[in-house]
């Protein structure tokens, strides 16, 4: 009994600590939250390190004493029971000492959750609304306004045996038709609605998640440090394709959103004109689809 | 909490005049005998946690590899809301109403439960409310698919399924509510003399605090669906924003309900293992009135954190703020309890049958899933975890090594007294780490899969994600698989076995009156009331 004890523990402790430290070979295998590339992902990414940690301490701490006290106190070892059944400061302590634990984790998620919630200063807003089951993207100030779907590529492989080989397609059900496009290092507030269902709007790397309610409009913000492409899906169960409708942005500079902006428009205005119906505007090798206003 | 020596061992003893139950199957039908119900909840909920079981591991099966290859992914969503609803309305409460049911009246010296026809309806409506839920799985439309937290607009999406879930759940609610109301009433009146408050067993006294959140929400979640379903038959517009309804008050009536309900799948657990652990560290409980004070803490913060449910859902600074702050309150409690367990263990004299090992296991797993609570208690943090598999690793750490290993604790502890025979130990020993092996390969890559941006309730997903849902699914019918041995060692248990004694554990004699009468327990016990010095 005593050595089938030991060796269940030392499966499971070594379980536990295998699972977090030693597969980070392959990058698939991935452990951690992203640190991101805004100045909240980056604040959320430390404040998530500082409670892991601590937790991490409690847990040294507690399992050990729990760990002594199996390993130790067993009656096949002689071990004959003590008739304490309480001590007031020993229960005083372990009592307080959590409190300033808590109080020391309060105050740092304080200061990042104003943070958070400061939509003030923005340079740019978008307002995307969620719809079963894509997003519309609209600039609100430039009167662009767009919906971004699953690419084709994924649409075609998630289908039930559909006998695509999902790892041949690239980002698999990470990629859409029509990403969003913003400016780096631009604060972008982002109202968040939607028109059907909920749905919640997510892209890991800019720390931020808020669900689209319909008859809502939510508020998020970001200010992406890093040009890339940024992908993430929606958060909020919204039926049948949920896991279907991925947020997908691309961060890129100034004066390529600036050209950006402009083929949207001129687009936009070429579509609107007697004879077209759409248009199709080409910017950076990429077709987007703009859609007509009476369309919407 | 000496309630060792009573005047109603001999009493039980020589009480040959028993009348014993009807036979076949009526006595199934119309039996009021608590201890009776108590099996029928049991076997009840054991059916349930392989109904849900099973459609866990077709949603696992579908995970195990990116790309769709068995269900469609509306019918995923059905599993998803399906398996949750039975799990925990099906199974884990059902477990611990059936442990009530047995063990309150034999642990306080009362002869029966108070109200016992309105027991039989208790345990009989539960089971029309499931056969409703698992028939609207059959209606055209397929069955509820919004998630078990059945958040509008999307539950107003529901084919002919609909009003069979919200029946059921009106069902079970009633159901519930007259199971607590009879637990409260019978603690409250049938007491044996000299049996204080103060010295009633755990297990007795969580269950006193969980029924009375029982009554506290049970009505409003019934409510909540009551609006959906005139939302969705009789145009009323409670939840939709087109008709100035709000659907964010759903949530937040859902939640005042839901809180309190996780609570109510964890207080008895932490009740058995406050019974389990000082019994094999031949100790007494460590801070008993601690204990008592620190349950009904949590149960009365488990009224004002509600809204950490829903942080993104665009609350004011404010409220985020206050639903933060109460939620790591929480803890407190929480850590008294861990503590205490611990301290129990501390210079005792600790042996590890089965009953132990289930409970030594929850008490490192729970800890665990507490530590993660306590992450996500952090505002700022839970807009990255929100909706992520790091929430769906957090609640299934909770409930499942948590809520589900305790009650299996409590099978392995009472089944003895309750059948009169040991079960197979060995064969219960190898259950115990097969469970807790399994689930961690289950439950632990979860939190990976969170962290790395796996949103929760998607059939399936991006190709980065793969490695640790294959493993995550192996575990899965490894713990599924398990279970079947569980089976096993009760049939077997029920059936015969070496003869247990009145008192079963040697460790077990400063708590309940329960191993105060022989095993199996006689079909009436406690006619006379013992009394408790």
């Amino acid at each position: 009994m005593p050595m089938k004890m030991k060796r269940a523990l030392g499966a499971i402790s070594a379980t536990a600590l295998a699972a977090l430290w030693s597969v980070p070979a392959a990058a698939a295998w991935t452990l951690n939250l992203r640190q991101g590339v805004t100045e909240l992902s980056h604040d959320i990414y430390n404040l998530h390190m500082l409670i892991f940690w601590i937790c991490v301490a409690i847990a040294v701490t507690v399992f050990s004493v729990m760990i002594y006290s199996i390993a130790t106190f067993r009656k096949s070892k002689g071990a004959v029971s003590a008739s304490f059944s309480h001590n007031t400061t020993a229960e005083v302590v372990w009592t307080l000492i959590p409190v300033m634990i808590l109080v020391a984790m309060a105050i740092p998620a304080a200061r990042t959750l104003v943070k958070i919630e400061d939509t003030s200063g923005s340079e740019l807003t978008i307002k995307v609304t969620g719809y079963q089951w894509k997003w519309q993207y609209d600039y609100v100030d430039e009167g662009v306004s767009y919906f971004s779907t699953l690419a084709q590529a994924s649409n075609e492989a998630r289908q039930l045996d559909s006998g695509v080989d999902v790892y041949r397609v690239e980002n698999y059900l990470l990629d859409v038709d029509n990403p969003l496009v913003v400016p780096v290092n631009t604060k972008v507030r982002v109202l968040v609605t939607a028109a059907d269902v909920l749905h919640a709007w997510w892209v890991p790397d800019f720390g931020m998640k808020k669900d689209a309610i319909p008859g809502y409009i939510n508020e998020l913000w970001f200010k992406a440090e890093k040009v890339g492409t940024y992908r993430g899906q929606c958060a909020e169960l919204c039926g049948r394709d949920h896991g279907f409708m991925p947020v997908v942005v691309r961060v890129v500079e100034q004066a390529e959103y600036d050209s950006w902006l402009a083929g949207q428009k001129a687009a936009r205005q070429a579509a609107a004109a007697p004879a077209a119906q759409t248009a199709a505007a080409t910017t950076n090798n990429e077709t987007t689809t703009v859609l007509v206003a009476n369309a919407e | 909490m000496s309630a060792s020596q009573t005047h109603g061992h001999a009493a039980a003893h020589d009480h040959h005049d028993d009348h014993g139950p009807a036979k076949g199957i009526l006595r199934w039908l119309t039996t009021t005998n608590h201890k009776d119900i108590g099996t029928m909840y049991l076997v009840f909920s054991l059916v349930m946690f392989f109904i849900g079981g099973a459609m866990a591991l077709v949603i696992r099966a579908e995970l195990f590899m990116p790309g769709m290859q068995l269900v469609d992914p509306g019918f995923f969503n059905t599993m998803t809301t399906v398996h949750a609803l039975i799990m925990v309305f099906g199974a884990v409460m059902p477990a611990t109403v059936g442990l009530a049911n047995w063990m309150i009246p034999l642990q306080i010296g009362a002869p029966d439960m108070a109200l016992p026809r309105m027991n039989n309806l208790s345990f009989w409506l539960l089971v029309a409310a499931f056969s409703l839920l698992i028939l609207s799985l059959f209606m055209p439309g397929g069955g509820p698919a919004a998630g078990w937290t059945l958040y509008p607009p999307l539950v107003l999406q529901t084919g002919d399924a609909f009003p069979l879930a919200i029946f059921a759940i009106h069902l079970a609610g009633a159901s519930s509510i007259m199971g607590a109301i009879n637990i409260i009433v019978t603690i409250m009146n049938l007491r044996a003399p000299g049996m204080s408050l103060m010295k009633m067993p755990l297990f007795t006294w969580t269950w006193l605090i969980t029924a009375y959140l029982l009554i506290a929400v049970m009505p409003v979640f019934a409510g909540a669906v009551t609006m959906l379903l005139t939302d969705h038959f009789f145009h009323t517009t409670f939840f939709a924003a087109a008709g100035g309804g709000d659907p964010v008050l759903y949530q937040h009536i859902f939640w005042f309900f839901g809180h309190p309900e996780v609570y109510i799948m964890i207080l008895p657990a932490f009740g058995l293992v406050s019974e389990i652990i000082p019994t094999f560290s031949r100790k007494k409980l460590f801070g008993y009135d601690a204990m008592v004070y620190a349950t009904a803490s949590i149960a009365f913060l488990s009224f004002i954190v509600w809204a950490h449910h829903m942080f993104t859902v665009g609350m004011p600074l404010a409220g985020e703020m206050f639903f933060m702050l109460s939620t790591m309150l929480i803890a407190v409690p929480t850590g008294v309890k861990v503590f205490n367990w611990t301290a129990t263990m501390w210079r005792g004299s600790l042996t590890f049958e089965p009953p132990m090992l289930f409970a030594l296991a929850f008490l490192f797993l729970f800890t665990i899933g507490g530590f993660s609570g306590l992450m996500m208690a952090i505002a700022p943090v839970d807009f990255q975890y929100h909706d992520t598999y790091f929430i769906v690793a957090h609640f299934h750490y909770v409930l499942v090594p948590g809520a589900v290993f305790a009650i299996m604790a409590g099978v392995y502890y009472w089944m003895p007294k309750w059948t009169g025979h040991m079960y197979d130990v060995k064969l219960a020993n190898i259950h115990f780490w097969l469970s807790a092996i399994s689930v961690n390969v289950l439950f632990f890559p979860q939190h990976f899969l969170g962290l790395a941006g796996m949103p929760r309730r998607i059939p399936d997903y991006s190709t980065q994600f793969a490695d640790w849902n294959m493993v995550s699914s192996v575990g899965a019918f490894g713990f599924g698989l398990s279970q079947l041995l569980f089976v096993y060692i009760i049939i077997k248990c029920a059936r015969g076995g070496a003869r247990a004694s009145d008192n079963v554990w040697e460790g077990a004699y400063n708590h309940g009156l329960e191993w105060t009468v022989p095993s199996p327990a006689p079909y009436h016990t406690f006619e006379d009331a013992p009394v408790v010095k």
